[in-house]
């Protein structure tokens, strides 16, 4: 006979002998605490009966648009270096090309892999679906040709990466299209630029090179006041800082090449549609005449009838991807599988080291103003708070006090930091802008861009933060002495 | 195209074609707080293939004016109504869900309009999940969420859509959430208060096609049973899908609609 009580679980048990057989028996005390905790518990569980159905974010980054290839049960996904597809009959053809059957006819339009990477994207940012571009400028003009024509007039914020600014400023306008560059955080100076020729208004969600956080949900309802929709390059945030979608953008881009790959080895664009715009609203008839009109180009195919929800991506693809012909590689598809599947790991690295170097920087004597929004001095820090909580991306300005040559030095005594043109490599990057991505512009604009002689950009990889702060310790001594 | 029907303006997705008289006509009706996008690929096909074809927005639904009809009844008189505004003589009645109990009652109640039937995700009776209905009637979002994770199979809720670079889900959601406040409701209690599916059966005399989803949670194939029992000439056809199948397995609900339609 026995008895024994467990005080850590709160059970007693023992086994007594009466008359020959054995009688076992387990009691449990449950604390009141341990009750309620129980029965909600209880509770949680019936919900989770009617629980919708779905995948979270760190899942979808693994799986999303993938299955194990059908023909071979491969469970990476196969990359399909095909330029064109099989028809099984010339019904079969006649129909894939009329949209009537689902797949694929020649890599330029869709292909296999860059499919996965397509769905993948749309599940993390909430959108319907993308198209893969062979660069993110090639996205940023895929987006704008689908929508207007020669006549239309874009808003956008003037906190722009050095390519898209470009390419409204100065490409663009030999085609017709023109931009109004704006401050991105004077809501009427967003409100007073826009015209009835207006078809978009387009921001960074961190813009370059301050930072400035787009509001997102203030410049979305603006839009949406004049019946236009908000397109956000991401490139900065990707979806695991945030989402733009939830915000009330309505289409998204990426420069692929960036974070969403990580590692520095590809250039790819994503273009995301949200699919909640109303293309054919009643006050916007006319307005979206590439969606909402019969296109000679396609049968008369009148885009929003085709496609309820995703208009947009159906022309981009039936028209932009097909004519101008920007798409991307499957090879490069399958890298940013690669990259995206560690995206939330590698997101919360580069922000944990981020703050480290930040916060470093910030009690060195030679560093002036930091421009990143989670210090308490940035004019975005509230906003950045409330749409940016996993903090504010991995790329930041500071500048260095000091003449132009010291600058030279701090840059060229740098050995983990590579003096190079991109950002959002796993490795550690710097640049000096003035010298090198904003030489074009004259000393004015580079004042209204925020950017000084002395004006350091760096992008945090995932290396030791110690040894970063080291490098930086060094090459910030070595700039002194200069 | 646009007609009227009634007081309300019509809208019904044709291919961007215009009818040729000679023509058979099809006519597709989508299901609870969808509309005619859900049959693109399919209704194109048709469209391109010979057939005059109507992809109807239901009242209050897509681009059709008016609010949605109280039930399965009204909505069957109201596709005959329909087909006189369209000046269809006689038509093959394509329905998905809520759609396949409305023609189901039509093809009954006018034999002499319906040549053939085909009913895609469909139950007799057509249960609705308690939850569901109360999400629906409070008009909160987790209706959509749920209706989400039961009409597509566990597979295909992480995607692998053959068409390509579409988040089938989203698009899905997307559709769901464009529907005005109570719509969803009504449409859900259309299809959980109708009763007539079986005597109705009973009076479908021409031949009918069934298309299950194996992995539908939504109308599962075995509610569908009696259905299948009662009708005089039906093939069923089963597919490795959930309740939306024209967006998991749009060409083999397209080969079976052929084959059918042959
Ligand atoms: C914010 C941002 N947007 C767009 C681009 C353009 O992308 P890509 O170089 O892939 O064409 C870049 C590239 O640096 C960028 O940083």
């Amino acid at each position: 006979m026995g008895w024994k009580f467990d005080f850590a679980t709160g059970s007693s048990s023992g086994v007594y002998r009466v008359a020959g057989s054995t009688w076992a028996f387990a009691f449990r005390y449950y604390s009141p605490q341990r009750r309620c905790r129980l029965q909600s518990a209880v509770a949680a569980r019936a919900e989770s009966m009617a629980k919708p159905r779905t995948h979270q974010f760190d899942t979808l980054t693994l799986h999303a648009g993938a299955v194990p290839d059908p023909a071979t049960g491969a469970r990476a996904t196969p990359i399909y270096q095909t330029t064109s597809f099989v028809f099984p009959d010339t019904d079969h053809a006649a129909a894939l090309f009329n949209m009537e059957r689902a797949g694929h006819i020649y890599s330029r339009i869709s292909n296999p892999t860059c499919a996965v990477l397509e769905e993948r994207i749309a599940a993390l940012e909430d959108g319907v679906g993308a198209i893969a571009t062979a660069s993110g400028q090639a996205a940023l003009h895929l987006a704008i040709v689908t929508l207007m024509g020669a006549g239309s007039h874009i808003v956008a914020s003037r906190a722009l990466y050095g390519g898209s600014h470009n390419l409204l400023a100065f490409t663009l306008p030999r085609f017709g299209i023109t931009t109004t560059f704006v401050d991105p955080r004077n809501l009427d100076e967003w409100r007073s630029a826009i015209r009835p020729e207006t078809r978009l208004l387009f921001g960074e969600t961190l813009g370059n090179p301050g930072l400035d956080v787009l509001d997102i949900p203030r410049v979305a309802a603006l839009a949406h006041d004049h019946r236009l929709p908000l397109l956000v390059d991401s490139t900065f945030t990707t979806p695991w800082l945030v989402r733009p979608f939830d915000h009330g953008a309505d289409l998204v881009f990426h420069s692929a090449t960036k974070f969403l790959s990580g590692h520095g080895v590809l250039i790819g664009g994503l273009l995301v549609d949200s699919g909640r715009f109303a293309w054919d609203a009643a006050d916007a008839r006319g307005k979206f005449a590439t969606l909402t009109e019969p296109y000679p180009g396609f049968h008369e195919m009148v885009f929003v009838e085709e496609s309820t929800t995703a208009a947009f991506l159906l022309r981009a693809r039936r028209e932009g991807i097909r004519d101008f012909g920007a798409c991307m590689a499957p090879f490069t598809a399958f890298q940013l599988l690669q990259g995206i599947e560690t995206l939330p790991l590698r997101m919360a690295k580069h922000v944990d080291n981020t703050r480290k170097i930040v916060a470093f920087l910030r009690e060195h004597p030679l560093v002036g103003a930091i421009g990143y929004p989670e210090l308490p001095e940035h004019p975005d820090h509230a906003l950045a708070q409330k749409l940016l909580p996993r903090g504010s991306g991995a790329v930041f300005s500071f500048d260095l006090k000091g003449t132009r040559e010291q600058g030279r030095r701090f840059i060229e005594s740098l050995k983990l930091f590579s003096h190079l043109a991109n950002v959002g490599d796993a490795k550690s990057l710097v640049i000096h802008p003035a010298s090198t991505t904003h030489f074009r512009m004259s000393a004015e604009d580079l004042r209204k861009a925020g950017i000084t002689e002395g004006t350091i950009r760096l992008s945090v990889g995932l290396e030791d933060p110690e040894d970063l702060k080291e490098d930086l310790s060094r090459a910030l001594h070595a700039a002194g002495k200069a | 195209m646009r007609v009227r029907v009634g007081d309300y303006g019509v809208y019904a997705y044709t291919g961007s074609r215009l009818p040729d008289r000679t023509a058979p006509n099809i006519v597709f009706v989508h299901g609870s707080a969808n509309d005619h996008s859900v049959f693109a690929l399919q209704s194109r096909y048709f469209a391109y293939h010979g057939r005059n074809v109507y992809a109807v927005d239901l009242p209050g639904h897509g681009n059709s004016e008016g609010e949605p009809l109280r039930n399965v009844e009204t909505l069957a008189d109201w596709l005959i109504a329909f087909f006189n505004a369209a000046e269809l003589k006689e038509v093959t009645l394509v329905g998905h869900s809520l759609g396949s109990l409305a023609v189901l009652e039509a093809a009954a109640r006018h034999p002499e309009r319906v040549s053939r039937l085909a009913l895609l995700g469909t139950a007799v009776p057509m249960a609705v999940n308690d939850q569901l209905l109360a999400a629906a009637a409070a008009n909160d979002h987790v209706a959509f969420e749920l209706i989400n994770g039961w009409s597509f199979s566990a597979k295909r809720l992480l995607g692998g859509n053959p068409w390509p670079g579409m988040w089938m889900t989203a698009q899905a959601m997307r559709l769901m959430e464009r529907v005005r406040p109570n719509v969803l409701y009504a449409d859900l209690v259309a299809c959980r208060e109708y009763t007539n599916g079986l005597r109705a059966a009973a009076g479908v005399w021409c031949s009918s096609l069934m298309l299950l989803g194996a992995r539908d949670v939504m109308t599962p194939a075995k509610a569908a049973r009696d259905l299948t029992a009662t009708l005089r000439d039906v093939s069923v056809v089963t597919l490795d899908c959930g309740h939306s199948m024209m967006s998991e397995q749009p060409d083999a609900v397209l080969d079976a609609l052929r084959e059918f339609l042959r």
